[in-house]
């Protein structure tokens, strides 16, 4: 690039100085899309985890990630949060921010919410405390230092308590909780945090069939206000929750549809359903 | 052996003479070696005298009296105060005692003798000159008479004071000589006597045989002779060319000799790494107490040693197995005794094995007194490897970097070719997998301990041999080894091998620049420094199992 | 459920020791200084002077826990250089100490402390500049040890350095700058460091009240600096710190910039190891390289160990214990002691993996469960509508 064009480059008028931008930008939905992953490739020592994955998932959506063992469906979502670097390709969230510029603290801060396959809590922490942490406020030193929490803030967590079921369990430790009580913690903080977009990683497993049932009702009275994808290996669960089921299949998209689509798909079938049946 | 015949007879005749002479020596008399005969002169001689003595010696010339000549020249030479008719040799040994040895009549070989005491003995005097002349006698007998590498040494002798006499006796010598490398020393030494004594004209001759040479003599030679030549342009320019030239060859030998004391210093860190680079990459946990296995390895040299006076020589051989067998089994009851309790608490293990070190240091201590130990290398140890006058690799250090990689590569086998290479492997990648598929993980780590520390305890056998061996020897290793498996990557040998050496090759060419102690602190700084951009060494471990 | 109440006693035991640690050096300190200065050596309740310098000795040393323990009990970061803060801090007042000499000096120059007469220097190396006044030096004393935390911290907690690599690293440090100090160019008085102390803001350091006035200083700011840490470790921020302890990972994806936190709570440590080290000096009157060796900071960890580390009383008592013990012992037989602290690392880190403190609130919890069983459910919904 010669002088002159890198000069018209960095004056270029119709963009703004990344120093200049404002660091709280809101999520541009304008087309109606929350995340785009275009050309996503993501290899390790050789093994393509991911091979040019493109997934658009539209603001509101219950969406389902559904592939076998090994098909890319929790490298994806690491790639998304910002634990796990690309090879090529982009991830943006709404118009304008593109997440692989963001650090996984900032990009939960920016709306991005997620919820492990192995259940993780603070152990030594109440199940209060635990949601505490969670809350939608700043994750600043000096804020947190002298934060407290205000009667709305309080009426939220008692609320979220409510909702997965461990009101008597507030002032437990974490740790003391059973697998599926962790879930359903981590469920909560997941809630807490207020996400635009929740990322589920096998949600229902380890929990009862009236817990499935009750995580199902939870989860689809969350879509539309906020956006929810979920990877699941029960097909049961999924075809209770699903409106579109995206099915991955070795690093990249095999078929996408209603879960009827999908079962009838012919690669599908080959690939994935066929093996099972 | 060359004997003239008015020897013969001057020898006859003193035997004859001879009536005074001890009773064990009668069967001697017979026939009295004719530098024995010149030898019975010195001790009524006056300088002068000794003069002519030396002459009858260097025309006798054979190689015998080289050795006596020598001996005259370090003032070991003395006779009998009361007969003046015994020679004897009196020279301080390494405890700095008095070793005295008689000279045979017959073949004038030495023979140790206790029944004679020193006082009883007169040293035979000598003066400058007549060291001078003695040096000279040694070089001219050698010159013609000695082997292949004598004269080389001989030449070199006469280098730093050559004049028109050795030129011609050089000269003389070159005729006959038949071996290329004497030949070109002995031309480079005449050449060397033309820069110092011929017209400019042969100064500027002489330059390209002096043009490689890195002797000294020839450099302080040239640098006299451009002195003395600034009036002649032409030749000072040459002079100086040929200055720079050596000059840069010098500096490129310094360059060598630094890299071999790094490849040395580095040969040491693989060593001590080596074994901290095993069990922290099998268990994932910092033996603290690593280098005070180091310290029993070393220890145990020394007691070897003291178990086995006679045989100075082999007794580090037996150390080498008798540290691995000692700092093992420590390194066992350290695992099974403290580190299998600490399961999966790193920092706790960190802690616990601390303890251990302090507490060994401080048995060490009570047993051997904190006062350091010094281990004697073996004579095959000692010495240097001199491959041209301005670089020469000392042994000790040459061995210690041949063992390092020795070790190394019997572990690297260990590791890729045995059963238990394989089920260490897999423990350190997929430590539950592993007990699933039956390895027996707990005998695996102690395996893997006792065999950390014992490589541990060999690196201590070595470092015996270049340092003293005290209390804290292992205590400066522990750091320098952890760093040097962090920049090599964790459960990496060959990312040891690697980071060792270049680590110590940084070391040693920073050395001087900066000094030892910033040396020290720039590559702990570097490495900090180096962990910011690559967390997981120069070799990491790859794959989905290492996140 | 037993676990659950053991916890809970342990969070209240945990603010009730607040009051019970401060009201307990108050009275200490009352004491010890009333007993020194007002009553006659004859009297069996005087205090000597030596056992004043003891006591403030022993609660520097607690500070320096205190600081350890913040970073390692709650946080996680087994820090084996806290050391380096310490000595660093101590240089800091050290260096304001030898100004204070003046002309008193064995050569008597006014400007130069002895050592640089010694080694002919003619001028003070810039950074001993200012260092003449004593809040510009202590300033120093806490600021320097705090930015190079600082900057360590960054690149450490940056490139998520944790466990045994950032202990190490730690320990590389300290020992990196003991090289350093051991060096005369440095312009600290290499071997010997600093020392012939006179006078602190013009007060000779030999006199009784100066000695006491140490001891009682000491007190105090041990006393704010648990009062402190306690404030941060019972704010969210102390909650995000214990998170990070215990998911480091899950903690950045609830969305906090988990490098930052630690880099800022290291800062603080190691300035409360600053402050100990320069209450520590003029109290023993010398400073030297050999306060950096990591040999001494892997000490301190082990005082935290004994005391319970992740209590903030567990750490002053273990600081307070371990040199009561080696002091006693170091007496009786002094070749003993490296033996007995050698066992006391393998003995706590088997034996107490919670310290003292964690014994003890197991016993008192057990003592609790069995005396009131029942009432702990009520104190349950009790707390939860507060």
């Amino acid at each position: 690039m010669t002088m002159l064009e890198s000069t018209r480059e960095f004056w270029r008028r119709d963009q703004v100085w990344p120093v200049l931008m404002d660091d709280d930008v809101k999520v541009d939905v304008s087309k109606q899309v929350i995340l785009y992953v275009e050309g996503l490739s993501v290899s390790f020592d050789g093994f393509k985890a991911l091979n040019d994955l493109n997934l658009y998932i539209n603001d509101g959506e219950l969406r389902c990630l559904i592939g076998a063992n090994g098909a890319g469906k929790t490298t994806l979502m690491d790639v998304i949060t910002g634990k796990t670097a690309c090879d090529t390709g982009t991830v943006y969230f709404g118009q304008t921010i593109n997440l692989l510029k963001h650090s996984e603290a900032e990009i939960a801060q920016l709306g991005i919410g997620r919820k492990f396959q192995k259940p993780t809590v603070f152990e030594a922490q109440t199940v209060w405390e635990n949601l505490e942490l969670a809350l939608k406020a700043s994750k600043g030193i000096w804020y947190n230092l002298r934060a407290s929490l205000s009667a709305s803030e309080q009426d939220l967590m008692l609320g979220i308590l409510d909702t997965i079921g461990l009101q008597t369990q507030s002032k437990q430790l974490a740790g003391a909780l059973s697998h599926g009580q962790k879930q359903w913690l981590e469920i909560g903080m997941l809630l807490a945090s207020q996400p635009r977009l929740l990322l589920i990683d096998e949600p229902v497993a380890g929990m009862t069939a009236q817990e499935t049932e009750r995580t199902a009702e939870l989860l689809t009275s969350l879509a539309g206000d906020r956006t929810v994808v979920v990877v699941e290996h029960d097909m049961e669960f999924v075809r209770s929750i699903a409106r579109t089921v995206t099915v991955l299949h070795q690093g990249s998209v095999l078929a996408e549809g209603t879960m009827d689509d999908v079962q009838n798909n012919r690669d599908v079938i080959e690939v994935y359903l066929g093996e099972e049946a | 052996m060359v004997r003239s015949i008015p020897i013969w007879i001057l020898s006859l005749l003193l035997c004859l003479n001879a009536g005074r002479l001890a009773a064990e020596d009668f069967d001697a008399v017979v026939e009295t070696h004719p530098v024995y005969e010149l030898l019975l002169q010195l001790p009524k001689a006056s300088f002068k005298t000794k003069n002519q003595v030396l002459k009858g010696l260097q025309k006798l010339s054979g190689n015998d009296a080289v050795p006596i000549m020598e001996m005259w020249l370090a003032s070991e030479l003395y006779y009998d105060k009361a007969s003046r008719q015994q020679i004897y040799r009196v020279s301080k040994n390494a405890e700095g005692k008095f070793d005295i040895a008689r000279l045979l009549r017959a073949d004038i070989s030495l023979v140790p003798t206790q029944s004679i005491d020193k006082k009883l003995l007169k040293k035979v005097r000598t003066n400058n000159k007549l060291r001078k002349a003695l040096r000279e006698a040694i070089a001219r007998t050698t010159l013609v008479n000695g082997s292949e590498s004598e004269r080389l040494q001989a030449v070199n002798a006469m280098l730093a004071t050559i004049n028109s006499d050795s030129a011609q006796l050089i000269e003389a010598a070159l005729e006959n000589e038949k071996s290329g490398e004497v030949r070109e020393l002995m031309q480079v030494a005449l050449a060397l006597h033309l820069l110092i004594d011929g017209t400019p004209e042969q100064q500027l001759s002489a330059l390209p045989q002096l043009q490689e040479r890195l002797e000294p003599a020839v450099r302080s030679a040239l640098n006299n002779a451009l002195e003395s030549a600034e009036a002649d342009s032409r030749l000072s320019l040459a002079l100086s060319n040929t200055l720079r030239k050596i000059e840069d060859r010098i500096e490129f030998y310094g360059l060598v000799e630094k890299l071999f004391f790094g490849l040395s210093l580095g040969s040491v860190f693989l060593l001590a790494a080596i074994g901290l680079a095993i069990t922290f990459g099998v268990m994932g946990v910092i033996n603290m107490a690593h280098g005070e296995m180091i310290m029993l390895g070393a220890y145990t040299t020394y007691v070897v040693q003291l178990l086995m006076p006679n045989h100075l020589e082999y007794s580090i051989l037996v150390a080498i197995p008798a540290a691995f067998v000692v700092s093992g089994l420590v390194g066992v009851a350290i695992e099974q005794g403290v580190i299998r309790f600490l399961h999966g608490r790193p920092l706790e293990t960190l802690l616990a094995t601390f303890g251990i070190s302090l507490i060994l240091q401080q048995l060490v201590r009570t047993i051997f007194t904190p006062l350091n130990r010094q281990v004697a290398s073996p004579e095959w140890m000692s010495g240097a490897l001199e491959l041209n006058p301005v670089l020469s690799l000392t042994y000790n250090r040459l061995y210690i970097l041949a063992f390092s990689l020795l070790v190394f590569g019997i572990l690297m086998y260990i590791f890729k070719k045995t059963n238990l290479g394989l089920n260490v492997r897999a423990v350190s990648q997929n430590r539950a997998m592993a007990k699933a598929m039956g390895v027996k993980t707990q005998w695996v780590d102690a395996m893997t301990f006792g065999l950390g520390s014992g490589v541990a305890g060999v690196a201590g056998v070595a470092l015996s041999q270049l340092t003293n061996v005290g209390p804290n020897l292992g205590q400066s290793y522990i750091i320098d080894s952890f760093m040097v498996v962090v920049f090599g990557g964790v459960g990496n040998l060959l990312g040891t091998l690697v980071g060792a050496f270049s680590l110590g090759v940084t070391n040693k060419f920073l050395e001087p620049v900066t000094g030892a102690v910033l040396a020290n602190i720039l590559v702990l700084v570097f490495i900090i420094l180096f962990i910011q951009k690559r967390p997981k060494g120069l070799f990491p471990q790859k794959g989905r199992a290492a996140e | 459920m037993s676990f659950l109440q053991r916890a809970l006693n342990a969070g209240r035991f945990g603010r009730q020791s607040t009051t019970w640690v401060v009201g307990l050096l108050f009275a200490v300190t009352l004491y010890a200084s009333v007993c020194n200065l007002l009553l006659p050596p004859e009297s069996m309740f005087y205090v000597s002077t030596y056992t004043i310098t003891l006591l403030g000795k022993y609660l520097c040393f607690a500070l320096l826990a205190l600081s350890v323990d913040v970073v390692w009990g709650y946080c996680g970061v087994l820090s084996l250089g806290h050391g380096a803060f310490f000595a660093l801090g101590g240089y800091g007042m050290g260096m304001y100490l030898m100004r204070q000499i003046g002309d008193r000096g064995v050569y008597g120059n006014p400007e130069l402390p002895d050592f640089m007469v010694f080694l002919n220097w003619d001028t003070l190396p810039w950074y001993w500049y200012g260092m003449d006044q004593f809040w510009f030096a202590m300033l120093m004393a806490v600021a320097v040890p705090g930015l190079l935390a600082f900057v360590f911290g960054w690149l450490a907690f940056r490139s998520r350095v944790t466990g045994v690599y950032l202990s190490i690293m730690t320990q590389a440090l300290t020992y990196a700058l003991m090289l350093a100090f051991f060096r005369n160019e440095m312009g600290f008085g290499g071997n010997n460091g600093l020392t012939d102390f006179k006078e602190l803001l013009g007060f000779d350091l030999q006199a009784d009240t100066t000695r006491v006035a140490l001891f009682a200083v000491t007190a105090m700011l041990l006393a704010l600096a648990f009062l402190a840490s306690r404030f941060i470790m019972d704010s969210r921020f102390g909650r995000v710190i214990v998170a990070i302890r215990d998911a480091e990972p899950r903690t950045r994806f609830v969305g906090y910039r988990t490098d930052h936190y630690k880099v800022w709570l290291f800062v603080y440590s190691a300035a409360l190891a600053a402050i100990a080290g320069a209450l520590y000096v003029p109290q023993v009157g010398i400073i030297n390289p050999g306060e950096f060796s990591p040999i001494n900071s892997i000490e301190v960890v082990v005082w935290v160990a004994v005391g319970g580390r992740g209590t903030l009383y567990g750490a002053i008592a273990g600081a307070l214990l371990v040199n009561y013990a080696k002091t006693r012992f170091t007496a009786i037989m002094p070749d003993g002691w490296l033996f007995a602290l050698g066992a006391l690392f393998v003995w706590v880190t088997l034996f107490l993996p919670q310290g003292l403190a964690g014994f003890v609130e197991k016993q008192l919890a057990r003592f609790k469960s069995s005396s009131k069983t029942g009432s702990s459910a009520s104190d349950l919904v009790e707390e939860a509508s507060s």
